[in-house]
């Protein structure tokens, strides 16, 4: 197949939401035989044209065509039937329903006028085996993790034989050997001649697989270029449309003297069976300490026992000297103990309250609902965190799921800062986030840290964890297998911590 | 070979039909001659009507939405007062007006459909605004007894069907009714529309993106749910071989009750109609053991039913609990993170 040949024309495609000019006059070009990374900011505008392209949304102008014949899709229904399939960001499965049947549903195969469950299971096992996934396929999806999950939608968009295949962050929740055996299927795909369009926040991936790149920005188009003539810094200023050397402004912070500081918190011996294994560890107040390892190493589930989410079993866990125990995250907010969880989308944010409702709500929980807050006082510290996080909205009344997902963060992160924690526990708070957020967010981080708020900081980004933290944690298999402080927590000690324990 | 099924929809099903077997064993242990095939029969003939729009009502709530169906009890009454007007007053031939039957529901169950589904009106009201209506058309024909005198209407009425020479018999509409039920379990198991059925009940953004013909179905689920209704009451006209306006009232609570106690969820996805029709089974032995009894009030059929549909709901809830447990232990095995950070979050 020739290099050259465009599969899939977008021209001038515009598309307006309610208040929102959400994409304006976009080109996109895609040719056979590629893979194409969309970058851009959260809400560039990637998403609205991948769901425009998909025929979730409609486009108010612009003609796309396909291998050079125009096509309106109206429907994800014709979008697939024109032959572009797609993974989108979230999941989008019926948990209800078999692995195998997720993947054939809508194009089952039949015998004698049935559905054909033998051919379709069956298909399933050859499907996954393809990724090197060994599961039950006749098992309900919900009983699998996000991770598998994730790949069985995979396995659901490389089996219809499409012409074009969309991948709107399918690596998010993956591990390194699930993003190599995907990157596997796709360097196959595309010497079979499909087009894939590819959309992350990784740039090591960007530039590990893709051959061109296509920047939006504001839901303007930037440009398109050839992977070898954008590097990475270049790419990154063109996302922010402004010259970067944050980057390098963060890098100062690192410096901390634990010394001679009384811990804020305290554990000792603590450990919860099945979840992880005793250990001892003790923050000050303007510590960031970061929690790093593998997936699965423990680091989250640590982190929740610091807030009362699983209790403890065994030690004990100290505030300022006293003994607490925390037996609910209630316990764990009364003695100013904050935590953002790792899935925001599910488990913080409440996309049908404002702004301004989501961020008052931890504070209005904790003062009780005889000591309401009233409509001024909620204004004012809805006001003043939006000013200070910088949040992107057009009011505090706009209605949180309206948001881009790094604004959302950020409204998650105010509604516990206004509830003035001395500990605050981020799990992931910058994944599926774009560059510039992450960076502003980890700026966030670490004036807090200036302020005295004490920091625990879950990442899967070594260099991030690095960036942040002036104390590192080591996890491996549900034991904290070294400390790290300051300048010694690089990504090669952190590395080798984790690789070969204390040899080094 | 089919292992479909989620084991713990399969465990409430199992619950049923061994409830089914228990209360049927009580009954047959404390009164002579309960324990006989004729009862067993009698169960169905009496409860095929109910068994037909259970079976339609499963479908409705399989696909989810806050999907529910309540005109179905009113539909069988239009359906056995026109019967009856039309056998009275025309001299149309019996199944042509079944047809016309048939087509009326369809019709009517299209129309709540478009509106469930294109405006994106709530189920329960567009269902209720169809059972007034329902009701409504029956009184406008008459609000006396019409019997139907029908000489076919009569002869299919009064068919004894013997089973293998057993001397128990069961009637035609139970032959309609098991038709139903057997078309309907092949249709949710074997075809593309049933499977449909579920996705958009699992997930309905989902089944949107997986590119499922969402509005469609959910057209043709309220559709179906009124013609089954429509057959229920061909079913109903043959059992009273009458049409009044009070027939069927408050039949729709009792087919959302067995579907329910069947093991089918009021929250979509799960569920199907071999769980409906022990449902309606367990509902009917329940009468006929007060029956059997003599002395206790028939009210007790609805005191009972209450205690099973809240015994019901307890278990599917703990059996859901305990599956979304056994998804965050399965996570810890296979060395993922776990996702219960949920429980910490959502106190707040």
């Amino acid at each position: 197949m020739e290099k050259s040949t465009v599969l899939l024309e977008m021209t001038g495609i515009s598309k307006v939401f309610p208040g929102v000019r959400a994409l304006q006059n976009v080109d996109f070009r895609l040719r056979a035989g590629e893979i194409h990374a969309l970058m851009g900011e959260n809400g560039a505008g990637k998403s609205t044209l991948i769901k425009v392209l998909t025929g979730v949304y409609g486009r108010d102008a612009g003609t796309m065509s396909l291998e050079g014949e125009q096509i309106t899709v109206k429907s994800p229904q014709e979008a697939q039937s024109a032959g572009i399939s797609t993974v989108y960001q979230e999941v989008n499965l019926c948990p209800n329903l078999s692995v195998a049947e997720n993947i054939y549903i809508g194009r089952e195969p039949m015998k004698f006028g049935r559905i054909d469950w033998r051919e379709i299971n069956k298909r399933a096992k050859d499907a996954l085996a393809r990724l090197e996934l060994d599961i039950d396929v006749t098992k309900v999806l919900n009983t699998y993790s996000v991770a598998v999950q994730q790949m069985v939608a995979i396995a659901r968009a490389v089996d219809i034989k499409a012409k074009v295949l969309v991948l709107d962050e399918p690596t998010s929740s993956l591990d390194e050997n699930e993003v190599e055996k995907l990157f596997e299927i796709m360097k196959k795909l595309k010497s079979n001649g499909i087009g894939i369009i590819f959309v992350t926040h990784f740039l090591d991936q960007v530039y590990q697989i893709c051959d061109r790149i296509t920047v939006l920005k504001n839901g303007e188009l930037i440009g398109e270029y050839e992977i070898s003539q954008l590097p990475r810094y270049e790419l990154v200023s063109r996302m922010l449309g402004k010259e970067v050397d944050e980057f390098a402004a963060l890098e100062n912070s690192k410096v901390f003297n634990k010394q001679g500081k009384k811990p804020f918190i305290e554990a000792k011996n603590v450990g919860r069976r099945g979840t992880i294994n005793c250990f001892n560890l003790s923050l000050v107040e303007g510590e960031v300490l970061g929690l790093t390892g593998l997936l699965g190493s423990g680091r989250t589930e640590m982190a929740r026992l610091f807030f009362g989410a699983d209790k403890i079993d065994s030690g004990e866990l100290v505030i300022d000297g006293n003994r607490v125990h925390l037996n609910s995250p209630i316990d764990a907010i009364n003695n100013e103990i904050a935590f953002c969880p790792e899935d925001r989308k599910q488990e913080g944010v409440i996309g049908d309250l404002s702004v301004r409702e989501n961020i008052i709500l931890a504070l209005q929980t904790k003062r009780g609902i005889a000591d309401r807050l009233t409509r001024k006082e909620q204004e004012k510290i809805a006001d003043d965190y939006i000013r200070l996080l910088n949040i992107k909205v057009s009011s505090p009344e706009q209605l949180l799921k309206n948001l881009s997902g790094g604004n959302q963060q950020k409204v998650i992160l105010a509604r516990w800062l206004v509830t003035r924690p001395r500990l605050l526990i981020l799990d992931e708070p910058t994944r599926g986030i774009d560059v510039g957020t992450k960076t502003e967010i980890q700026k966030l981080v670490l004036g807090l840290a200036g302020e005295g708020l004490a920091v625990m900081f879950i990442s899967s980004e070594l260099d991030e964890t690095v960036r942040c933290c002036n104390h590192v944690a080591v996890l491996r298999d549900r034991n904290m297998i070294g400390e790290l402080y300051g300048e010694n927590a690089n990504q090669t000690t952190i590395m080798q911590t984790i690789a070969g324990g204390a040899k080094q | 070979m089919r292992k479909l099924k989620i084991n713990a929809s399969q465990f409430s099903l199992l619950i049923t039909i061994l409830l089914f077997i228990a209360l049927f064993a009580a009954g047959s242990v404390k009164y002579p001659n309960f324990f006989s095939l004729q009862v067993f029969c009698n169960l169905l003939i009496d409860n095929s009507t109910l068994l037909v729009i259970s079976v339609g009502m499963t479908f409705v709530l399989i696909i989810g939405g806050s999907g529910i169906d309540i005109s179905v009890g009113s539909v069988i009454a239009l359906v056995c007062m026109a019967s009856a007007w039309l056998c009275q007053n025309t001299g149309l031939d019996a199944f042509t007006i079944m047809g016309l039957m048939i087509l009326l529901g369809a019709v009517f169950g299209f129309v709540q459909g478009i509106f469930i589904t294109y405006l994106k009106m709530q189920p329960f009201i567009v269902t209720l605004a169809g059972l007034m209506l329902a009701r409504g058309l029956t009184a406008l024909i008459s609000e006396n007894t019409i019997t139907i005198s029908n000489k076919t209407y009569v002869t299919l009425a009064q068919a004894k069907i013997h089973i293998f020479g057993t001397g128990a018999y069961i009637r035609s509409g139970v032959i309609i009714a098991l038709v139903v039920l057997a078309t309907a379990w092949f249709v949710l198991s074997y075809t593309r529309f049933g499977r449909n059925i579920y996705a958009i009940g699992g997930n309905e953004q989902s089944a949107i993106l997986m590119g499922l013909p969402v509005n469609r179905t959910k057209v043709a689920v309220y559709t179906l749910s009124s013609m089954c209704a429509a057959l229920a009451g061909i079913v109903f006209s043959l059992y009273m071989l009458s049409g009044y306006v009070l027939h069927g009232q408050g039949m729709e609570m009792d087919a959302i009750a067995s579907t329910v106690i069947g093991g089918t969820t009021l929250t979509g996805g799960v569920g199907g109609v071999v769980g409906a029709f022990f449902g309606v089974l367990i509902n009917g032995t329940i009468k006929t053991i007060i029956m059997f009894q003599g002395t206790l009030s028939s009210w007790w059929t609805r005191i009972v039913m209450a205690a099973l549909l809240c015994i019901f709901i307890v278990i599917q809830r703990l059996l859901s609990m305990k599956s979304i447990e056994g998804v965050n232990s399965k996570k810890s095995n296979t060395g993922k993170l776990g996702k219960k950070t949920g429980s910490a979050a959502k106190q707040i």
